[in-house]
């Protein structure tokens, strides 16, 4: 089970760029950013101060379980873990199938029906000639998830984090229930679909973007975030994963990024090590030292979208629980300092 | 117990072996995929073949080196290529779509299809569309016989080995009743149709009706009925796409990069095409990270040494304390990166694999793709 984190003890609190108003967070990024590992740690960071909190993944490939080291998630929302001040982390995969069963169950009452169904070729149907029902399908339980209340009245969740499709997928992906409605001008799925449209399009919903600080994560990150504002969605914050540290300094290096070996050959001495490593770990500094010009470059190419950003570092995956809420406080206004614990 | 270590994997042995023909390549998003494609087209090309790359979603750098300005399914030639020729194009869904329904129709039949905004969206927006494209176009330029070799990239998910089920998938909703049930009104004939159908066919009508609203069902129908006369022609498209991709002269190439969720569905994929009898060439791990010295010197001693040193308070020792740490982050993702390819290795044995370096940029010219293409071959 999880381990305790100081970072998200009692009277934390989150960053400025992550807002609770919006009750709905939706994590997108390019293919290979990190995006589930971003959405587990954001949704660890909304549990501060004792938030219930759902994560949820629609892809059908088990990260969350395989994240919290857990056995694959049922199509039934299930405790990932508790964290202090009273908080809770919850999972839920979401399956195409499923919930097309839930959904003719909860509105018709047709769960009979759905054997059926399936045998005479609906569920191919839906899945292989008019692929966006499933995205209708999919949004349309993150919207009964969002929207859920308890017999008291208050909402089942504090927040919902949703694990979503990349973001060369993800402007469709959000407004399939609109291209679908179009196509149905009366019917139960426009009605229905009302709600999910102004859910998603309504300030109760931030989009976040994972990216790398490399050429293609930040163009598409760009390119999305033109996208998803043109159409009607708010983009709550661009969080880049995977920073390098800035390990040099500048005084450090000569022109064209150049390391004396020699220089490095004198403290290898003092620390007892083989001098004849300097060779090759000025040669390493030098290629370092240009990887973070063009880190540096690309950060800089991210001013060009008024954003807030939120910097993540890298932890070589796959990432262990421990390291998770590491990258949980750095959601929170006062990250912990590395290696210091309150 | 041995580490595994797989056969090496030559790709420029493959793309320039005459016997090959078809070279697809599948992985997950941000491994390199699309540039593997290119790189490999580029070194068949350069061989002497006349090769043609067909791409998803290419990059626009990428793109731009190779002269591709606009997604227009016209192989187009690339300038600066010596040896053979290569020619490439980006994938149009819409236009592909539209070629099929005209090809498989009367022109009649052809503009109502287009003009029924379940075509319109289908054809253009939805997610699936692009796998069963990318075969049909892969499935025409090998029917051209002009090409030595084809490289066909693939969409970045899973459900790039969609095309796979597709003449079963097919072949179960042709002869479902869910088809009869849609074509049901417009056999009947015009606005009565619903209430035929729902009269004739009964309860799963009903549902339809229920859910979807009856004039989705009409333009549903109308769409599924004007479809399908095709509809033979799709799954006997599908069926021989099938049977090309497993014939000789094809093979896959499984792209990854050494994390865990890469190399899982690389994984997915060496196991998905080993069990259809699909012939896998093999893996490429792209983006490993290597450390420059050739003695080991382990990412933990490099870090406590830059302990040591930095509790000395000594300011002459700052660079050595530096070039410490930064070892310590390249031979720490250097460990990483041979653990994970390791991982897979022992649990895929058979696989001949190939490593490539990281580059520090991505690829914007042709020389790039000679130094990728290079990379592809084992020293």
């Amino acid at each position: 089970m999880p381990t305790r984190t100081a970072a998200l003890d009692a009277g934390a609190q989150l960053a400025p760029a992550i807002s609770r108003k919006a009750r709905l967070h939706v994590v997108s990024g390019k293919g290979g950013t990190g995006k589930t590992t971003v959405a587990a740690a954001l949704a660890l960071a909304l549990t501060a101060g004792g938030h219930k909190v759902l994560l949820i993944e629609v892809e059908g490939r088990q990260a969350i379980a395989q994240l919290f080291d857990q056995p694959a998630l049922p199509y039934e929302e299930r405790r990932l873990a508790t964290t202090p001040g009273g908080g809770s982390l919850w999972g839920l995969a979401i399956d195409a199938e499923q919930a097309m069963i839930e959904y003719l169950d909860m509105f018709y009452g047709l769960k009979r029906s759905a054997r059926g169904l399936k045998k005479m070729g609906a569920v191919d149907f839906v899945t292989t000639l008019a692929p966006g029902l499933r995205d209708v399908l999919l949004t349309g339980k993150v919207k009964e998830s969002v929207t859920r209340t308890e017999s008291d009245g208050h909402h089942a969740y504090d927040a919902v984090v949703l694990d979503a499709p990349p973001t060369g997928r993800i402007t469709k992906f959000l407004d399939a229930t609109k291209e679908v409605a179009s196509l149905t001008k009366i019917g139960p799925i426009n009605r229905q679909s009302d709600g999910v449209i102004k859910l998603l399009h309504g300030s109760q919903t931030a989009v976040h973007l994972v990216t790398l600080l490399e050429e293609m994560p930040v163009q598409e990150t760009i390119d999305a975030v033109g996208d998803l504002t043109a159409n009607g969605f708010t983009v709550g914050s661009i969080v880049v994963n995977r920073a390098r540290p800035a390990l040099i300094e500048a005084s450090m290096l000569g022109p064209d990024n150049a390391v004396d070996p020699k220089a490095i050959a004198a403290g290898l001495r003092k620390a007892n090590l083989p001098p004849a490593l300097a060779p090759s770990l000025a040669e390493e500094m030098t290629a370092y030292a240009d990887r973070l010009e063009l880190q540096a470059e690309n950060a800089a190419r991210l001013d060009a979208v008024d954003i807030p950003r939120i910097t993540l570092p890298d932890l070589n995956p796959p990432v262990e629980l421990g390291e998770l809420n590491e990258l949980a406080a750095c959601f929170l206004s006062t990250p912990a300092p590395a290696g210091i614990d309150a | 117990m041995t580490a595994a270590r797989n056969k090496p994997l030559d790709l420029a042995a493959l793309v320039r072996d005459p016997s090959t023909r078809v070279v697809v390549t599948c992985g997950s998003g941000g491994v390199g995929k699309t540039t593997t494609a290119a790189a490999m087209a580029m070194l068949g090309a350069e061989s002497g073949r006349r090769t043609v790359v067909l791409t998803i979603d290419p990059a626009r750098r990428l793109a731009q080196s190779m002269g591709l300005t606009e997604l227009d399914n016209t192989p187009r030639e690339v300038v600066g290529v010596g040896g053979g020729q290569l020619f490439a194009m980006m994938l149009d869904m819409k236009r592909t779509f539209d070629d099929v329904v005209l090809e498989h129709s009367t022109p009649e039949r052809a503009e109502a299809i287009f003009a029924n905004p379940f075509y319109q969206s289908l054809s253009s927006s939805f997610a699936g569309t692009q796998e069963y494209m990318a075969m049909e176009k892969l499935g025409q330029l090998v029917a051209a016989d002009e090409w030595d070799l084809i490289v066909v990239d693939t969409p970045p998910s899973r459900s790039a080995l969609d095309f796979l089920d597709a003449p079963n998938r097919l072949g179960r909703f042709l002869d479902g009743r869910m088809i009869r049930v849609l074509t049901a009104p417009a056999r009947a004939g015009g606005r009565t149709g619903l209430k035929v159908m729902t009269a004739g066919i009964g309860v799963f009508a009903k549902v339809f009706s229920r859910v979807l609203g009856g004039d989705l069902i009409r333009d549903l129908s109308a769409f599924v009925s004007a479809l399908e006369s095709m509809f033979g022609g799709f799954r006997e498209r599908a069926q021989q796409t099938y049977e090309l991709l497993k014939a000789p002269g094809t093979s896959f190439v499984v792209v990854a990069a050494p994390e865990p969720d890469a190399l899982r569905e690389a994984s997915y994929f060496v196991e998905r095409l080993s069990a259809e009898h699909m012939p896998l060439a093999g893996l490429v791990v792209n983006r490993m990270h290597y450390t420059v010295g050739e003695e080991p010197f382990a990412a933990a001693r490099a870090e406590a040494a830059a302990e040591t040193l930095a509790a000395k308070n000594d300011p002459t020792l700052a660079l050595t304390i530096a070039a410490l740490r930064v070892h310590a982050e390249v031979a720490g993702a250097a460990e990483h990166d041979a653990r994970m390819a390791k991982r897979f290795s022992a649990a895929h044995p058979g696989v001949p694999t190939v490593a490539v370096p990281a580059l520090p940029a991505d690829v914007h010219d042709l020389d790039g793709l000679r130094r990728i293409g290079e990379l592809l071959s084992p020293a």
